[in-house]
């Protein structure tokens, strides 16, 4: 098969979008005013595109953070878990995608499934990172003092591992925004729809990628900006 | 552990001290089962640690560790509030409670209860951890090495403050410690453990310098054990010197009768006041009249309530080997010599006081 | 559910098929499968592995010398933040748009994208070298260079290798969509899926998932390899058991 070919190929498979329009579009260059044009195709897959973002990251840090949970009373567990999480975690997006299409069908589910475990190793490396790290005199100080272990992980540890936590929480978030452009192989739509749509076309993939860009910057000040509201402590420099 | 077998009586401060390893604080986190108790038991107020909960047990026990443990994510009055908010009280008492203890400890209430741990220095959260540990006025309370981080000038200062407080309220106090002037100085009873467990003296502060068990306590006491002794006394405690008072133009007559009664040998000018001027030279009492010609002044003065230890130093200072001893007015009380001070080391231990009782005034 | 499982185990038995015996394809007229799959499973290996490389010759230096003085944190965090932001699709399509399509550019676009983890890696490994070891290197009179070379690489070594496992399971997870700008690699049967069919697209991303796996498994024990035993024993911070989490890693990007 020599290139050419199969490039040509490779565009067949694409819709065709006209792209009917004056000097910049016809030309392929970087077009502004195509764009504000043009912008309402983007608006329904951005917010399919940050449904199968916040879904999938609600869901992997539920799973994950209980997880850690067990894994910080019954430290064996750690090894185990971090395996099995590893191995998703490695896996290609379009590869756990087409996976899992034979399985559960295309659609968000599938996507989701795929972009849910993804989010584990992070999200579970970090909370146990974080509850680890809480220094031992602390816990110390807090079991002489008649806290019970499950106050002593609710009241003290967890508080203290919020930073860490909301750290893992900012990498997951930000990485499954990029892994759902793909989410489209599982026929889940998403922005990455709209690049693939017309990949040749400079605006179009400005446009799209940078809306994902833009999405994943939101995401990550907004948790960044959670996480100063939850940890007044770290604010309070010492004179 | 081998066999450790002590009793604190209530209201009395009980140091666990010796070398590293010797097991103080594995002794000391055995009270609150911090540490699993394999053989024997530990009785608190007539009942076994070891039929209550253990959790339940520590909330009715003080605990206070050397690197303090504050929770930096709670302000200092969350941190005090700790326990009280385990058991349930409310609000109003807690926030009560919070400023009484702060102030017990010498912190503004109103200026440090808002305030994280990261913002204080290490006295100040020191003593938050004292309050934290008496939040809900527990009977009895462990401290391992709680002046342990703080620097030395500090940390004499957080002592006296602690005597201070232990005055007012009285506690039953479990204290490690490595330091043997910090347990001599702190201690009413003092039990020197050995490396492996042993208990090698079990004493009042008075009894263990005088009396040391054995070499190692000896050793451990230090070869300077007289002189710590001392720490423990105050100049009033002790029967001073009486000096033969003389008053310029007195007739020398009745000043060479008040010499032949004196312990001194030489005359003390004092004024009208009866304060001590200086040491009369023998031409000052040729003649008629008392004149005034002093061969030393009077120094060092030396105050009642200066500490034994501090009185001797000043006296090993200066020339002479008399101190005059004044009381808060300036008047003459007595004298004082190395020689006083040397008999006043065949006191008997129990009359020494110890403790909060044997406290510097902490004016400072 | 019977009849979902059966379809399941049926197709997967048909791309197990794909994968070890050539077919005809589904558009008719050309032999596709079995052995056609090294060459592309090459093709993979060669262009990740390029790029990899470039990537390390590039950033391991800079990052050394940035970790070295200290300088420069800002830019060796945030570039693995935007790296780890950036869908690889679109960039992927924006040097398609913008530099054509081959090898060249493949590689290209792969080693900005191999770039972040290793440069971050490498700086924070420096860094975290105890500056206590380095302050006796110099006072015993090893020059800034010897420094870097004899004591901060050592022993930032296995922080940077895994630095490059990350990158590297990132390079080989995107070069899945390499085919898009004319590079054959395993990702060609996914992206013709009419030429290849579904049991190839299945085949191919059961293959891409065992490369994939396979790299980072090599890695892993290049990366325990390359631990000196000494810094085995001291690492996890300060005696603590070491926990067993592969270290920092920026995901992958859609592939």
């Amino acid at each position: 098969m020599n290139a050419a070919l199969l490039h040509d190929l490779v565009l067949a498979q694409v819709e065709i979008r006209s792209r009917s329009g004056e000097g910049c579009v016809q030309e392929n260059g970087f077009c502004p005013s195509w764009i504000a044009d043009n912008f309402d195709r983007y608006v329904s897959p951005f917010w399919q595109h940050v449904y199968l973002t916040l879904v999938s990251v609600a869901i992997g840090f539920t799973i994950a953070f209980l997880l850690a949970l067990v894994a910080h009373r019954r430290r064996w567990l750690t090894g185990p878990i971090v395996g099995v999480t590893g191995v998703l975690y490695t896996v290609p997006s379009i590869a756990a995608f087409l996976l899992l299409l034979p399985l559960t069908g295309r659609g968000n589910n599938t996507a989701i499934i795929a972009l849910v475990s993804y989010t584990l190793l992070i999200i579970f490396r970090n909370v146990t990172t974080g509850l680890r790290n809480v220094p031992e005199e602390m816990r110390d100080a807090g079991r002489g003092m008649g806290l019970t272990e499950r106050q002593l992980l609710w009241r003290v540890e967890l508080p203290l591992a919020v930073p860490e936590i909301l750290a893992g929480l900012r990498i997951a978030v930000t990485t499954t925004v990029g892994l759902a452009t793909l989410a489209f192989f599982a026929g889940a739509g998403g922005l990455g729809q709209e690049i693939y749509a017309d990949i040749s076309f400079k605006s179009n993939v400005v446009a799209a990628g940078g809306l994902a860009v833009l999405l994943a910057a939101v995401l990550d000040l907004f948790i960044l900006g959670t996480q100063r509201l939850l940890t007044p402590w770290r604010r309070a420099a010492r004179a | 552990m081998e066999r450790l077998s002590l009793e604190v009586p209530a209201g009395e401060i009980c140091v666990l001290v010796g070398p590293s390893g010797c097991g103080k604080t594995t002794a000391m986190r055995m009270v609150n089962r911090m540490i699993d108790i394999t053989e024997g038991d530990i009785l608190v107020d007539g009942k076994s640690v070891k039929d209550r909960n253990a959790a339940e047990l520590r909330r009715d026990i003080g605990y206070a560790i050397q690197q303090i443990g504050l929770f930096p994510h709670l302000t200092v009055a969350g941190n005090i509030a700790t326990v009280p908010r385990l058991l349930g009280w409310d609000k109003k008492r807690i926030a009560e409670r919070v400023d009484e203890l702060l102030e017990l400890v010498s912190l503004d209430p109103a200026d440090t209860r808002d305030r994280y741990p990261g913002q204080l220095s290490g006295g100040q959260r020191q003593r938050v951890g004292v309050a934290r540990a008496l939040a809900v006025d527990p009977p009895l309370m462990l401290m391992d090495e709680p002046f342990g981080a703080i620097d030395p000038i500090n940390r004499e200062r957080l002592q006296n403050e602690f005597l201070r407080l232990q005055r007012e309220i009285r506690k039953t106090i479990v204290f490690v410690t490595h330091d043997i002037d910090e347990a001599i100085k702190i201690g009413d009873r003092i039990a020197v453990m050995k490396v492996g467990g042993k208990l090698a003296q079990y004493a009042t502060p008075a009894e263990l310098l005088m009396y040391p068990a054995d070499r190692f306590v000896e050793d451990f006491v230090g070869a300077d054990r007289a002189l710590k002794r001392l720490a423990l006394q105050r100049v009033r405690d002790i029967d001073l010197w009486k000096a033969a008072t003389v008053r310029a133009g007195e007739p020398v007559a009745e000043a060479r009768a008040k010499l032949d009664d004196a312990d001194v040998p030489i005359a003390l000018l004092v004024d009208d006041n009866n304060r001590p001027k200086g040491w009369l030279s023998e031409r000052a009492l040729q003649g008629e009249r008392v004149r005034e010609e002093l061969r030393s002044p009077a120094e060092p003065v030396v105050e009642l309530d200066d500490v034994l230890r501090d009185a001797l130093s000043d006296l090993l200072e200066s020339e002479t080997h008399y101190g005059p001893v004044v009381d808060a007015n300036g008047c003459l009380a007595g004298v004082l010599s190395i020689e006083v001070i040397g008999q006043n080391l065949h006191t008997p231990p129990e009359e020494v006081p110890h403790g909060a009782d044997a406290a510097v005034i902490g004016e400072e | 559910m019977t009849v979902v499982l059966a379809s399941f185990f049926g197709q997967f038995k048909s791309a197990i098929d794909f994968i070890l015996h050539e077919r005809e394809s589904v558009s008719g007229g050309v032999q596709v499968g079995g052995s056609e799959l090294i060459g592309f499973t090459a093709n993979h290996l060669l262009v990740s592995g390029v790029a990899v490389l470039i990537a390390c010759a590039l950033s391991v230096p800079v990052g050394l010398y940035l970790g070295h003085v200290g300088k420069g944190e800002f830019l060796a965090i945030t570039a693995s933040n935007v790296g780890r932001a950036v869908p690889t699709l679109a960039l992927l399509a924006f040097f398609i748009a913008y530099l054509g399509v081959g090898f060249v550019n493949v590689t290209f676009v792969l080693v900005l994208l191999a770039i972040p983890p290793i440069l971050t890696n490498v700086y924070v490994g420096v860094r975290q070298v105890d500056p206590e070891t380095v302050d006796a290197a110099r006072g015993m009179g090893l020059t800034e260079a010897q420094i870097i070379r004899r004591v901060e690489l050592p022993l930032a070594l296995p922080i940077i290798f895994g630095g490059i496992r990350t990158s590297s399971v990132n390079v080989v997870a995107t070069a899945t969509i390499a085919p898009l700008a004319s590079v054959n690699t395993l990702g060609t049967p996914i992206i013709n899926a009419n030429v290849y069919g579904d049991s190839g697209r299945l085949g191919a991303a059961i293959l891409v998932a065992l490369l994939t796996l396979a790299v980072d498994l090599a890695l892993t024990g290049a990366q325990r390899a390359v631990t000196p035993a000494g810094l085995k024993l001291t690492q996890g911070g300060q005696g603590r058991r070491r926990l067993p989490i592969p270290q920092l890693r920026r995901r992958e990007q859609p592939t």
